[in-house]
């Protein structure tokens, strides 16, 4: 491990060393050719931007493509030339790997705090966001991360923690709500003891409970395994009938294989963290017909999803694996926190943040006062035909209930109205007296149904 | 009581993997003394060579009985290939070096292995092509594939191999007489070089043997897997004696069935203060105990303070 680590920081210096020659030789190439042409040559700041995901390890495809939502950000905003403080503002991508380890994590974070970044984009994994978050904080470097989902992130009373992802108590409650409704009575809960894993599993008890479901079983395993026969042999014989996992798609795949190699008939459940094509491959046509959720929309659904997608595709030459179009927007946000500012300034446009009412590729990107995103939703897909098929979206679905209740109530509207006609046909006044109070009482009706929403 | 019997049978294959990578560390640590810590990646690169070979024929179309066999050769003429660059470049110029340095050369090689294989397979978990087919039995309540029979079959006759080999050939006795005393045998005729390549050489395609079978029955890899299974592997060998051929199979084994049990039953008889993400922990407590009463493992023979 020793040996590793110190691997690790000779790249990060060689790649720090480069970084380092890069700016110094940048402003001469670029100051040079621009004096002559143009007689007041506008000025350019650098932004660094940290992002930190892990490179390396059993969760490296999840990592690398956060990266490149990053980067795809990055590149349309250079493109763009924005402008801060009547600066030509040019983005930079300062990547670490921190492993998906906490401790990792933390040394990457103060290498990004030592490295002056204006912002911070990640972490990848909750486990690893937490505990570097404080660093941040005590620096005032914002942060944004597009996938770090435990709710104690946001709760420990940091300004500079925001995430533009619904969190694992909406998407828990979802899951848990989603389970009582498959008709199934017991069920057994595995977790990877990640902070995201055991956060989300744990919210998804309290939910089933609460639902009336019965967890017979509470079995572990860690983020690294591939061997859950023990365990699962356990699930067996507790005769779950439904198993939910709470952990990531390298350890989820195999698990579902192995419940179907062993004759358990138990359906899967999972978050996030499972709901990608990699679990797919992995779970094979164990996967088939069995659930999981992710927070937001589907990408096929949101207006420029499917643009998103070609984009990508055509850059990377790979399929977006799960959180790259989360990491895009929680770019996009904090260039726009910085230009509605004015300034690159950490301490000056941190406020913009919470401000924040941004259009973006997921959501309409709004922060309430702890720094989560406002009314996330939860969508529930079907693993079907060796893909993710859409079900139907729980959770910030206030707005969806809402609507249904305008709807009802616009139609008793109409209703009373068809009874006022049908009376003053009557001429009976009573009648109209009736059916005028009928109105009445549905147009209030309607008025509270879209006051609440 | 079929739970039982399905925990032992979940434990049974698991160490039969472990075993059969176990086998090729002590193989190496009975003749040089030396810890190969490179052996996991080793078997990492049998199991990805066979997914690109196997992999690849059968999209095109060919029987997968004939990938299979392709796929396995390719990757066993790797390995051996590898195991043997390895000596002569990373173990040979060490051969009279401290302790040390050789052991700290093998974790170096660990990582170079993995970064290079990270480099050429990339960081995306890959699935092993189906080569057995899927056949599922019932016996008294416990379920297990043609796969599971088909492990602790390969594992077992392997290493009757292996013993027979050194046992009962003039390869063996070289290699016996190298690991008694490496000096004395080669003044007796006995060429060392050959004998320590020759002993990397069938470590690593017993490597590539165990990556095929780990490959076949997770039906998943990754340039990262070998780490861990190394890292087991390596203490079932020293559970049963490192440098005992036959104290590796009953280390790997005895390991996977503790496993198995601990996670099985630790919960229950912990009344649910311990889980069942203390598996490991039950695993080590128990090689523990035997090292206090075994120094040497549970084969192990008696060796003069060395390290």
């Amino acid at each position: 491990m020793q040996a590793k680590l110190s691997v690790v920081a000779l790249s990060v210096a060689a790649a720090f060393a480069l970084a380092a020659c890069g700016q110094k030789e940048e402003p001469k190439p670029v100051a040079a050719p621009a004096a002559p042409a143009a007689p007041i040559a506008k000025p350019e700041i650098v932004v660094k931007l940290g992002h930190a995901a892990p490179m390396t390890g059993p969760q490296a495809h999840l990592g690398k493509d956060n990266e490149n939502g990053a980067t795809l950000a990055i590149e349309e905003l250079n493109a763009k030339g924005l402008e801060i403080g009547g600066a030509k503002v040019k983005f930079e991508l300062l990547a670490e790997d921190d492993q998906a380890d906490p401790k990792q994590g933390s040394i990457v974070a103060q290498k990004l705090v030592d490295a002056k970044v204006n912002g911070v984009i990640g972490h990848l994994n909750s486990g690893t966001t937490i505990p570097a978050s404080k660093l941040y904080a005590d620096a005032g470097i914002p942060q944004i991360s597009g996938s770090a989902t435990n709710p104690k992130y946001t709760q420990q009373g940091f300004k500079t923690a925001f995430r533009v992802m619904a969190n694992d108590v909406q998407q828990g409650k979802a899951l848990g709500e989603f389970a009582a409704k498959q008709g199934v009575k017991t069920v057994a809960v595995v977790d990877d003891r990640t902070a995201y894993g055991q956060g989300l599993a744990d919210e998804f008890k309290k939910a089933a409970e609460a639902a009336g479901l019965k967890v017979v079983a509470s079995e572990f395993t860690n983020d690294k395994a591939t061997d859950f026969k023990a365990i699962l042999t356990k699930i067996k014989s507790k005769k779950a009938e439904l198993v939910f996992f709470g952990g990531m798609d390298a350890q989820g795949g195999p698990m579902a294989k192995q419940m179907k190699e062993l004759g358990i008939k138990a359906k899967f459940l999972g978050g996030d963290g499972v709901c990608t094509p990699e679990f797919m491959k992995l779970g094979g046509e164990a996967a088939e017909g069995n659930y999981c959720s992710l927070p937001g929309m589907p990408l096929e659904k949101l207006a420029k999803g499917p643009e998103f997608k070609d984009k990508f595709v055509k850059k990377f030459g790979t399929e977006i694996q799960l959180y790259a179009p989360y990491v895009y927007d929680a770019v996009m946000v904090m260039a726009d926190s910085m230009k509605r500012a004015d300034s690159v300034d950490p301490a000056k446009y941190l406020p913009a943040i919470g401000q924040t009412k941004y259009d973006g590729l997921t959501a309409m990107i709004e922060f309430d006062e702890f720094g989560d995103l406002k009314g996330g939703a939860i969508s529930v897909y079907q693993y079907k035909g060796g893909k993710l098929e859409y079900v139907e979206t729980l959770g910030g679905g206030a707005v969806a209930t809402a609507q249904a209740e305008v709807k009802e109530a616009v139609a008793e509207v109409k209703d009373a109205a068809k009874a006022v006609a049908g009376a003053a046909a009557e001429a009976g006044k009573d009648a109209v007296k009736a059916g005028a109070e009928a109105v009445k009482s549905a147009a209030e009706a309607t008025k509270a149904a879209v006051e609440k929403k | 009581m079929d739970i039982f019997l399905q925990q032992i049978i979940n434990g049974l294959v698991q160490g039969s993997i472990y075993a059969l990578v176990a086998l090729g560390y002590t193989m190496v640590y009975g003749i040089m003394g030396l810890i190969n810590f490179a052996h996991g990646e080793v078997v990492m690169i049998g199991t990805l060579v066979t997914i690109t070979v196997a992999g690849t024929m059968i999209k095109a179309g060919m029987p997968v009985v004939l990938a299979g066999f392709a796929g396995l050769s390719a990757s066993v003429l790797v390995c051996m290939a590898l195991g043997w660059g390895l000596e002569r470049i990373a173990y040979r110029p060490l051969r009279n070096a401290p302790r040390l340095t050789p052991l700290i050369t093998a974790i170096g090689m660990s990582i170079v292995l993995q970064n290079l294989a990270m480099m050429i397979w990339g960081r995306n978990y890959m699935t092993f092509p189906p080569l057995l087919p899927k056949m599922d039995f019932e016996v008294a309540g416990a379920n297990f594939t043609a796969v599971q029979l088909i492990i602790v079959l390969v594992s077992s006759l392997t290493m009757g191999g292996l013993l027979l080999l050194v046992y009962r050939t003039k390869l063996g006795m070289a290699m016996r007489a190298t690991s008694q005393n490496p000096a004395v045998a080669s003044l007796m005729g006995v060429n060392i070089n050959r004998v320590i390549a020759a002993a990397f050489v069938i470590g690593s395609a017993l490597g590539a043997l165990a990556g095929v079978m780990v490959g076949t029955y997770y039906e998943i890899a990754h340039y990262q897997m070998g780490f861990m299974l190394g890292l087991k592997a390596f203490t079932a060998a020293v559970l049963g004696g490192i440098g005992n051929l036959a104290g590796a199979m009953l280390g790997g084994v005895l390991l996977g069935i503790i496993e198995a049990l601990g996670a099985g039953y630790i919960g229950d008889l912990t009344g649910g203060f311990l889980g069942s993400h203390y598996q490991d922990i039950f695993a080590f407590v128990v090689l523990i105990i035997v090292l206090m009463f075994k120094p040497s493992g549970l084969f192990g023979e008696k060796t003069g303070d060395r390290a």
